[in-house]
């Protein structure tokens, strides 16, 4: 390096800049000096901003302002819940049948009961209401275990299901009939006669016997031909929806032990409007009666 | 190492300098007569337009283009655009720049000389400031003077008719995007949103600074537009040229052995970029054409024939120059230099090229808008579940329908499901029509979204995918949209 040589170039007249590469060298054009201003004034500009807001990653260093996105979170929040709150109030007033009654307010219910669905339902019943194999109910097919009428969906959301948490959850249970209460074969008739309402099964005379097991075991919950009672959480058994699996070895493991399915009470969790918002989504998911 | 005839100093020049002010004279002609009237034509387009009114029906903005942003439609007299028609717009994008490219590559830099908004305000700001302050000399010899009471007056009443001019046009602005009769009342009293008053600042302030102050230097220092539109000049390119084979060498006009140019820096003095185009082709001219009237008048006045800087092709005047090369200046070498040109040719490769693109895509974008749908059906299938059980066996699919309506009309048409015998549909909140099917009504400009059920019995058996078209009818039966989709069950 044997320092700059400024030159002028013949052709133009210029002197060049004393950088050369390769024999070619640069042409001094000297930039507008407002031009050299602007820059200095971007670099001023981010030592304000280093300074004021947040502005090195993973240090967590907040800037002489304080301002950080999360913290300015819950005031955006606040403003839209206050946005809101004309409709949550007449949302927490009606009843679902209400709601489901008034075009906007359904609108406004569906799309916001969608939200808290996603919130609090879906992990159990699906992103979309189908269940989910174990014992968690489809929300969007005809059968209810505990009644499909908005006014039961909405005891359901708000009570839950076999827990602690509220006095009025549905509490009623299924005997494990397997211990003391029935045979084994007795359980394998029975499972016989329940096949028979959907015309699977395979043994005629073990269907007769099972029907006599059924009347003097199950009648009282399931009703004289399986049809269920949403009263009692008994499911009806002459259709062709089986939470727990529908084949016969299933059938045969639930009347001997059952697995009984538990929701919490979201009556404590959950707001008003939200659980009647709750209420409308899931009815209209496509099996609301 | 060799090196072209360089003269070695110490000193370093500074990387950094202050631009010359450029006092650009006034000057008359013909090319300045088409410049005034382009500017008149494209201010009063820009000012007045907003202010056009056009008759929709109760209820829709009146404003005859419009862009209105909180409703999210745009408007342009009988045209109304849904955000997702947003590319129409591009469209007319895309048609703009292959237009602006045919027109460089044919007539050099009209587009920077003639319509540049930049170029149309600060011929309006040096208006102005030649009005005010006077011609050339004379603001020269005002600025060089020592500070005055007169000069300081004419520099507020520049500054402060600027300002005028910068808020009409940062006001016209909003006016796009707003209605004009009350974006201009609540301006005025202070009733404008936040959104409003700032675009109208940032628009004064851009326009003031850009055509009061920068000028030159946007074109020169921050417009990308000059540095890659030589892609599209060629030596058949229209330019403003010296026609240096008859005007040098420069001298007096009365002696013989002169050229035409008498070297009275008239080009030079009327340049707006403070170019000398006497010395080529150069970035910072962009092609406006007043030397062109400059050289013109002085030619004139020494009945010399005009045309010494003219707009011409480079490959004429490389013609011109081999035709006089070696010639000494006489009415016989501006014969053969002139002889020696021939017609600009229009129609090569490039402008073909570019005039055959732009017309597939006017042709598409005209197909596309003359085939818009004003009523359009979209059909989204659940994803989860893709189907549902029922308790007596059969199937449900679950559908979103969403009627898009256009017009400014409520319709109501029936839905109908075609390519499945057996399949039940059911459309919740819709009401029915007369045969008893699903009648979906949709506001004025509006979508209404609608929950549709397709029940498959069981004896139909679906399993798979199964292809079905959903299908709106109006009153008469005829059908006005329809949208595939398919019907699915288990695996089989």
């Amino acid at each position: 390096m044997t320092g700059k040589k400024i030159e002028t170039d013949a052709h133009s007249g210029q002197q060049t800049t004393g950088h050369e590469w390769d024999g070619l060298r640069e042409l001094n054009t000297p930039l507008p000096t407002w031009w050299l201003y602007t820059f200095y004034a971007c670099i001023l500009f981010s030592l304000v901003y280093v300074v004021f807001y947040p502005a090195f990653p993973f240090t967590g260093a907040t800037g002489v302002l304080g301002w950080t996105a999360r913290g300015a979170l819950p005031a955006e929040l606040a403003a839209q819940n206050q946005r809101n709150e004309p409709m949550m109030a007449r949302l927490r007033a009606a009843t679902p049948e209400q709601i489901a009654a008034d075009p906007t307010l359904r609108s406004f219910a569906i799309a916001g009961g969608r939200i808290a669905f996603a919130n609090n339902c879906a992990a159990c019943h699906g992103a979309a209401g189908q269940g989910a194999q174990g014992g968690y109910p489809s929300l969007a097919d005809d059968d209810w275990l505990w009644g499909g009428e908005l006014a039961d969906i909405r005891t359901t959301i708000e009570h839950g299901v076999r827990n602690l948490d509220s006095e009025e959850a549905r509490a009623t249970i299924m005997p494990a009939f397997g211990q003391g209460i029935l045979t084994p074969p007795q359980i394998a008739d029975v499972t016989e006669h329940l096949l028979a309402y959907t015309g699977r099964s395979t043994n005629a005379a073990a269907a007769a016997r099972g029907a006599t097991v059924y009347e003097e075991n199950c009648v009282a919950c399931h009703g004289e031909r399986g049809e269920g009672n949403a009263q009692l959480g008994a499911p009806t058994l002459n259709d062709r929806i089986w939470l727990h699996g529908s084949e016969r070895a299933a059938i045969i493991a639930y009347i001997a032990a059952p697995r009984l399915g538990a929701m919490p009470a979201f009556g404590q969790r959950l707001d008003a409007a939200t659980i009647n918002m709750l209420t409308v989504y899931v009815h209209a998911l496509g099996g609301g009666r | 190492m060799a090196h072209v005839g360089g003269i070695e100093t110490e000193a370093p020049p500074p990387l950094y300098a202050a631009p010359p002010t450029i006092y650009p004279r006034a000057v008359k002609g013909r090319i300045r007569r088409v410049k005034w009237v382009v500017l008149t034509v494209l201010l009063g387009l820009y000012y007045l337009v907003p202010w056009l009114r056009f008759d929709r029906g109760p209820g829709v903005p009146n404003q005859a283009v419009l862009v209105d942003i909180g409703n999210a439609r745009l408007f342009f007299f009988w045209i109304e655009l849904w955000p997702q028609e947003v590319y129409f717009l591009t469209g007319a994008l895309v048609l703009a720049a292959i237009g602006l490219f045919a027109a460089t590559s044919l007539w050099g830099r009209v587009w920077c000389g003639f319509t540049c908004p930049q170029t149309v305000w600060t011929d309006l700001f040096i208006w102005v400031e030649r009005l005010i302050q006077g011609d050339r000399n004379a603001r020269m010899r005002r600025d060089a003077q020592p500070h005055s009471r007169d000069r300081t007056l004419r520099k507020l009443a520049t500054h402060a008719a600027w300002i005028a001019i910068a808020a009409a046009t940062g006001g016209a602005w909003i006016m796009y995007f707003n209605d004009a009769p009350s974006v201009v009342r609540d301006l005025a009293t202070g009733a404008a949103s936040v959104e409003v008053y700032f675009f109208f600042a940032l628009f004064t302030l851009t326009t003031y600074v850009l055509a009061g102050f920068a000028r030159e230097q946007v074109c020169t220092y921050m417009c990308p537009w000059p540095r890659f539109q030589g892609a599209m000049l060629d030596e058949n390119s229209m330019v403003v040229t010296y026609r240096d084979w008859r005007g040098e060498p420069r001298g007096k006009p009365r002696e013989a052995s002169s050229g035409d140019c008498v070297d009275c820096a008239a080009c030079f003095h009327v340049c707006p970029t403070g170019v000398d185009i006497r010395q080529g082709q150069q970035l910072e001219c962009i092609g406006c054409g007043l030397c062109v009237d400059a050289c013109d008048d002085i030619m004139r006045k020494l009945d010399r024939p005009e045309g010494l800087i003219a707009f011409e092709t480079l490959k004429n005047l490389a013609a011109s120059q081999a035709a006089t090369a070696g010639m000494a200046p006489s009415p016989a070498r501006f014969a053969a230099g002139m002889a020696a040109r021939a017609t600009p040719r229009f129609l090569r490769p490039r402008t073909i090229m570019y005039a055959a693109v732009l017309g597939v895509v006017l042709a598409v974008m005209a197909a596309a808008f003359l085939m818009r749908e004003t009523v359009s059906l979209a059909v989204i299938r659940d994803r989860a579940p893709l189907f549902v059980q029922l308790a007596d066996g059969s199937l449900r699919n679950g559908f979103t329908i969403k009627l898009v309506n256009k017009t400014q009309a409520q319709v109501g048409y029936s839905l109908v499901l075609r390519g499945l015998d057996g399949a039940t549909l059911l459309v919740q909140q819709a009401e029915l029509d007369p045969t008893g099917r699903p009648l979906l009504a949709t506001a004025p400009d509006g979508i209404t979204e609608w929950r549709a059920l397709v029940t498959i019995p069981l004896a139909r058996r679906l399993t798979g995918s199964h292809p079905v078209v959903f299908e709106i009818l109006d009153a008469s039966g005829l059908s006005i949209a329809s949208a595939p989709t398919t019907l699915v069950g288990p695996a089989p």
